[in-house]
């Protein structure tokens, strides 16, 4: 929220960062090979590029946290000598500040408890108050309405607000002012009314000298707040310009994916005879056999509880079915989805071992055959599938997940926001493995926080403060309507 | 983000290069440990009674074995799960059992059978506090001890009846050099490799010593797979205690004591997580030879039993240190 002073204005221009033919290898795997890159104050840097490319790393070493293998990193209004301090320290004082993909708040802690982490030079005396009104203060200037309170404990918050204050803390005010804000997918758990609030944030924090570094998936936000779009691609910086030289289709086409044609009239043509109802939930919402069904509405408006509850009615906690009625394809990985310790293959079976089990005993040659036909149907990028699951990047974690829930026979698959990461070319997958899947019977009810993937569904309910405020159903699915129907009431009440 | 796949994988490795694999494996530091405290004592004693020493070793062992077995399953189920009512549940089955045979040779099935009934008692009166009262494990096994040991001194009133002729024959002789009891406990370790390693409700365990949440969500019925640990957990404990009683001539009511530590000590010395989600079970019969070695060692050396607390203390302390760093560093 700081901008930084009068005075940096003068030298709008001047470098922030510059990385100098940098290298990052990780033993023989090289995650970034000879990037180079300067970042200048009052600039916007939207970087994209699919699973894998290198972002994270790119980032990671721009944040200090990584020493990169070769090349150089230098920040501005250095004093120290660079070799006497570590890297993130310098960073730090260079007036860095990062917000990551996995949320990396403390939940234990209140708002303005974790306000107090980052910022370890905070005054003793007094600190709660002074961490209190900044928070507070950086919350409003982000997020105006926020309705968020300092003192709430971040585990009772939802995600979209844990995101929100992570993004707040970031820009506050601090002992060292913030020159480059690193945000990495800060929208994809975000509605549009509040990323927009953030995208207008970005703006101002640019015009006023600071500059960001912007990842993201919707390329659309890429485009409408980056100075300029770095495109990365295998380690390494494939492309770097001015935003206006690119067009949708050439940076779709710089990452390295062909530009789907045709996808509309592919859909309709899919759209098979629908089946009886198979789910009906308190709630109201109900899904036919074959039918993709759509939540939409803001995040945290009661579509995830839906689907975890509807998920536990049908599902025993004391009898496991040969044939599960229902899956369940998990948004958050880290609290819904992944077993840290296990291997891919391990995680990747984990829903189906009873199916494919003889007598309680795991058949472990139908075990790995799964695991690797799926391998190859959804794409893992992986070396060997015994490798650990956090091997993988976020993006390839999320498709084991998928994998996981599709291996299944189970009629219905629940998805609680499940593209959260994933790249452009993988959602194009497996919207098409949804597609066809349904075309099988199969029914879907998915939760989603982006619109291009309610609009794939047959069906739409849009929820709000817990209840369904609409049902859509064919031509009537735009994005205009699911706005209309999350916000109305809001606005008639004020 | 391209990370370097982490090649020692302890879960899933299957490395043709068998010896690399081997060592690899967390559970072949407390083999060699019994390695060494065994040729420590050998050192003394000039290779006398080594055979002996290895006898009673895997007579005492089998115990530790037996109770720590059901223990790495509860320890396995994640933090906070960990059965402190294994020595009252020994004691009471003991108890009941002996004072039902009364020395009298043919009773001794329907004696046994009376252990595992009251051993399944105490696991789902265990389980039942957990999940109906919703008190956290420790908490739970922790005050239904005091129960069932007071109810084993109710019963007992301070008398030692001597188990049947026959029982008392089978616990303290032995097949082909191997003592009876090795062999159960053997049994019981093969069954629980093969529950652990290779059966849908090993992977359930594992999974939800994990992540408990995430289980329940892949389909896991993570309600009978708890019931089921801390009822086998009590079942050991069980069928411990039985042969325990019958073993040394009769039950006694501070005769699970010493099991309350040595049953946490084989399963975290035996190199599983005692953050729970990765366990082993070969681990635990190094670490029961092992934790016997090392008390006859200083006997042998003329230690008492307060070094030898304090020493199963530090070792255990250094373990779950050790443990913890080699995870970090991973």
């Amino acid at each position: 929220m700081t901008p930084p002073d009068i005075s940096t204005s003068a030298d709008l221009s001047a470098p922030v960062v510059e990385l100098n033919d940098v290298h990052m290898a990780f033993g023989p795997v090289q995650a970034l090979s000879g990037a180079s890159l300067t970042i200048r104050a009052g600039e916007c840097i939207g970087l994209v590029g699919h699973n894998g490319a290198g972002k994270s790393t790119f980032v990671n070493v721009v944040n200090g946290r990584l020493t990169p293998t070769g090349g150089a990193v230098s920040y501005t209004g250095e004093q120290a000598p660079q070799d006497q301090v570590r890297n993130s320290a310098r960073a730090h004082s260079a007036g860095i500040r990062s917000v990551f993909q996995e949320l990396s708040l403390c939940p234990n802690l209140t708002v303005l408890e974790n306000l107090r982490i980052p910022y370890s030079t905070m005054p003793r005396h007094r600190w709660r108050s002074l961490a209190r009104t900044t928070v507070i203060e950086a919350l409003d200037a982000v997020f105006p309405d926020h309705g968020i309170s300092a003192h709430a404990l971040v585990g009772d918050l939802s995600i979209a607000e844990r995101q929100m204050v992570e993004i707040a803390i970031a820009f506050s005010k601090r002992d060292h002012d913030a020159r480059l804000v690193i945000l990495d997918e800060p929208t994809s758990s975000l509605d549009v009314s509040i990323a927009r609030q953030l995208l207008a944030h970005i703006r101002r924090f640019c015009a006023a000298g600071g500059a960001v570094i912007f990842i993201s998936h919707m390329l659309g936000e890429v485009f409408e707040v980056a100075s300029r779009i770095v495109v990365m691609k295998d380690g390494r910086i494939a492309e770097a310009r001015e935003t206006a030289d690119f067009t949708h289709d050439d940076l779709v086409e710089a990452m390295g994916h062909v530009v789907p044609e045709g996808d509309a009239a592919q859909a309709a043509e899919a759209r098979a005879e629908l089946g009886p109802e198979v789910a009906r939930l308190p709630s109201g919402l109900s899904a036919r056999q074959g039918e993709i069904v759509g939540l939409a509405g803001l995040a945290g408006h009661g579509q995830a509880e839906a689907l975890a509850q509807f998920f536990l009615s049908r599902s025993s906690k004391w009898r496991a079915d040969d044939r599960p009625e229902v899956v369940f394809v998990a948004g958050d990985r880290a609290r819904d989805g992944v077993l840290p310790l296990w291997s891919i293959l391990r995680n990747l079976s984990l829903a189906t071992l009873k199916e494919f089990s003889r007598r309680g005993i795991v058949n472990r040659t139908a075990e790995a055959a799964l695991a690797q036909d799926w391998q190859q149907r959804i794409g893992i990028r992986a070396d060997k599938l015994t490798d650990p699951i956090l091997s993988l990047s976020g993006g390839n974690q999320q498709k084991v997940l998928f994998a996981r829930a599709l291996a299944s026979a189970a009629p219905i698959v629940v998805m609680d926001d499940p593209m959260r990461g994933v790249d452009v070319g993988t959602k194009k997958e497996v919207y098409r493995m949804i597609r066809s899947e349904a075309a099988t019977g199969r029914t879907f009810l998915w939760y989603s926080t982006e619109t291009d993937e309610i609009l794939e569904c047959d069906r739409v309910f849009v929820f709000r403060n817990g209840d369904i405020s609409a049902e859509l159903t064919g031509a009537d699915i735009t994005a205009e309507n699911m706005l209309r129907a999350s916000f109305e009431m809001q606005e008639a009440a004020e | 983000m391209m990370m370097k796949p982490d090649t020692s994988n302890p879960v899933a490795g299957t490395s043709p290069n068998l010896l690399v694999a081997t060592i690899r494996k967390p559970w072949i530091w407390s083999y060699l440990a019994a390695l060494l405290a065994f040729l420590a004592t050998m050192v003394l004693s000039g290779g006398q009674g080594a055979l002996s020493l290895l006898y009673a070793a895997l007579t005492f062992a089998s115990f530790s074995v037996m109770v720590g077995i059901g223990q790495m399953f509860v320890i396995t189920l994640g933090p906070g799960n960990v059965d402190l009512s294994i020595p009252a549940t020994m004691t009471l089955v003991a108890t009941l059992s002996l004072k039902f045979m009364g020395s009298e040779a043919g009773l001794i099935l329907p004696g046994f059978l009376i252990a595992l009934i009251v051993g399944l008692g105490c696991g789902m009166f265990n389980f039942a506090l957990i999940l109906l009262l919703r008190i956290p494990p420790i908490i739970a096994t922790l005050s239904s001890s005091f129960l069932y040991q007071s109810l084993a001194i109710w019963s007992n009133r301070g008398l030692r009846i001597k188990p049947p002729e026959p029982l008392a024959e089978f616990s303290t002789s032995g097949v082909l050099g191997l003592p009876n009891l090795a062999l159960v406990a053997l049994l019981l370790a093969g069954l629980a490799w093969v529950v652990l390693e290779r059966a849908v409700v090993g992977r359930w365990v594992l999974a939800i010593g994990q992540n408990l949440r995430a289980a329940q969500l892949s389909g896991v019925p993570v309600h009978a797979v708890r019931f089921c640990v801390y009822v086998g957990s009590a079942l050991l404990a069980a069928v411990t205690g039985f042969l325990l009683a019958s073993f040394s001539g009769g039950a006694n009511l501070n005769m699970g004591a010493e099991f309350m530590l040595m049953s946490i000590a084989v399963v975290v010395i035996g190199g599983s997580s005692i953050a729970g989600g990765n366990s082993n079970v070969p681990g635990i019969w190094g670490a029961a030879l092992f934790m016997f070695l090392l008390v006859s060692m200083l006997n042998s050396y003329g230690l008492g039993a307060g070094v030898r607390l304090v020493l199963t203390g530090i070792i255990i302390v250094t373990v779950v240190i050790v443990a913890s760093k080699r995870k970090h560093s991973a």
